[in-house]
């Protein structure tokens, strides 16, 4: 899932200041289960911003809307009087839910409630961490299911740096060693092997280095203009 | 005429590839650029070197703080007439960035190249830098390798004109982890191209006497130059904290208590019980028993089969390297001819 984390308050203040109206726009998918912007948040931020409008004596209206996914429009359609009504979206969104708002309301300031922060999942109760860098050439098969291009530091496709101790990276002993953890797998199945070969220079073309991607699926496209 | 011809069999003919292929116990140094653009402190600390050492490996932005480049340095260190060693990290350039830089440095007169990953930018002086890690250290001795060799650059296209010939180089950690990895580690840097090796930091000898019982297992030894690292303690602190702090770095407790017993007659005195003159006595004694130590490891080290040289590592304490080659019998360094090499 996208990994999102709600922005500080006084963040969320600078962000929507100078609106009379304001909606907070929560999202049903991704952000709703790691607890950054789901109906919940987009309530509790809702009201946070009126009282802190209210104490600083410039009142805010700012009320609050959750969609089941912001990042399909005809959700969005769904709120559309609401946002054509506001000042101002504060999106609680991942970045995909800011710009389908931005995208699809051409007079609409949308300002971000979240940040954004990984592909991952959760590991145990309130920790979420990263797994997947959307480099579009996944290489899980050469490393027993372990991403070194999310998970090792520097992204080596070759084996551990000398920086790898204990079984953690050397730039935080909070995060496990990439290189350890494929070795020890790849140890229990046999297949150490793997690790010897030469794996050469990775294309980041498919990566976000190859430009801003889009997918293009002739065969869903076809069927559409058949129907 | 082939290369080999023209190289009388050398891959490239530096002085350090000389002086390894005549079967000489070779000596490399290490000399850390400035945070500066002054080159003057380069000419200082490469005539401290100058006779002592058969190359001089010049970092890269080491630990991540911006200093003068080693491309830079090392076209300083050629004015000067020492050989440099041009360390090479993946962490600030590309591929074509490294490639372009590959040129540059031949064009400028080095000849030894090596290559590394480089420490994370986390620990340096630009922690929000954004790192490239565009390919990493065996995917750089392959590239380096390559262009030399094959005179192609690494998308696969053909160049014309002089190709770069780097005697290329590859770090070693024996002592990092997964431990059992790192002989095998070792093997595909040395099949990916690298000609000579330079190990971390070795203080537990019976430690990397036993990698290196894998490593010659393996034949590694036979198709490379090993050079393991040592470097002289300055104090019993930097001891202890390179055994705690320092991934890679196994340093026995005997030597640390050695470090300590130097500084005996100062013991149990607070620093500011210290005068200043005391201080520099006490700091002169570990100093002394700092070389000492490192003299000892060479000389044990050197024992060790598939050992082909040593690499001094005593950045911002060049001084020292003097007395730690004279103390091993290192002293003076051979000069091998490029006519009188065997082919």
């Amino acid at each position: 899932m996208i990994v999102a984390e709600q922005k500080s308050l006084e963040e969320l203040k600078t962000l929507v200041s100078g609106a009379e109206k304001v909606v907070v726009v929560g999202c049903g998918t991704c952000v709703t289960v790691c607890f950054a912007g789901g109906a919940r948040e987009a309530a509790i931020a809702a009201s946070s911003l009126r009282m802190a409008s209210k104490l600083e004596g410039n009142p805010q209206e700012v009320t609050d809307v959750t969609v089941q996914r912001q990042c399909e429009w005809e959700y969005l359609d769904q709120i559309a009087e609401q946002v054509k009504d506001a000042d101002i979206v504060l999106s609680l969104g991942c970045g995909v839910g800011v710009q389908a708002i931005a995208e699809h309301f051409d007079q609409t300031w949308v300002v971000p409630g979240l940040n954004t922060k990984f592909l991952g999942l959760p590991t145990e109760q309130g920790v979420w961490a990263e797994r997947c860098a959307a480099c579009g050439d996944c290489v899980l098969g050469l490393t027993g299911g372990i991403c070194p291009i999310a998970r090792c530091s520097k992204s080596l496709l070759n084996g551990p740096c000398g920086g790898s101790e204990a079984g953690h990276c050397e730039i935080n002993p909070e995060i496990p060693c990439a290189w350890q953890l494929i070795y020890d797998r790849l140890n229990s199945l046999g297949k150490l092997n793997v690790l010897l070969e030469f794996q050469p220079p990775k294309n980041w073309r498919t990566s976000r280095d190859g430009g801003p991607r889009k997918i293009v699926r002739q065969d869903l496209r076809l069927v559409m203009e058949r129907e | 005429m082939t290369a080999d011809e023209k190289s009388n069999g050398y891959l490239v003919g530096s002085n350090l590839e000389r002086v390894l292929r005549a079967g000489h116990f070779a000596v490399t140094g290490e000399l850390g650029p400035p945070q500066s653009a002054d080159g003057e402190v380069i000419r200082k600390k490469a005539a401290l070197l100058r006779g002592y050492v058969d190359a001089v490996n010049i970092t890269d932005n080491q630990t991540a703080i911006v200093r003068m480049s080693s491309i830079g340095a090392g076209a300083i260190l050629v004015q000067e007439g020492l050989e440099p060693v041009i360390q090479m990290t993946c962490r600030d350039r590309n591929r074509l960035a490294i490639q372009s830089d590959i040129l540059g440095a031949y064009a400028l007169g080095m000849r030894n190249l090596l290559c590394l990953s480089g420490d994370h930018q986390t620990f340096g002086n630009h922690p929000t830098a954004k790192n490239v890690f565009d390919i990493d250290s065996i995917q750089l001795l392959h590239l380096v390798t390559a262009m030399r060799d094959e005179k192609i650059f690494e998308c696969g296209d053909a160049f014309k004109g002089q190709e770069p010939r780097f005697f290329t180089g590859a770090a070693a950690a024996p002592f990092a982890d997964p431990i059992d990895f790192r002989p095998y580690r070792l093997a595909k840097k040395v099949n990916a191209g690298a000609n000579f090796i330079q190990t971390q930091l070795v203080y537990d000898v019976p430690a990397f006497a036993r990698y290196m019982e894998k490593v010659r297992s393996l034949g590694v030894h036979k198709q490379t130059y090993i050079l393991a690292g040592v470097g002289p303690l300055k104090s019993p602190g930097m001891a202890r904290y390179m055994k705690k702090d320092v991934p890679g770095i196994l340093v026995p407790d005997e030597l640390i208590e050695r470090m300590e017993g130097a500084g005996a007659p100062w013991a149990g005195k607070k620093a500011d019980e210290l005068s200043k003159e005391e201080k520099k006595e006490r700091s002169t004694a570990w100093k002394n028993e700092g070389i000492q130590i490192c003299i000892e490891l060479i000389q044990t080290l050197r024992q060790i089969e598939g050992v082909a040289g040593v690499h001094i590592m005593a950045i911002e304490w060049e001084e020292a390297v003097k007395p730690i080659v004279e103390g091993a019998g290192l002293y003076p360094r051979p000069v091998v001819e490029v006519e009188a090499a065997p082919l």
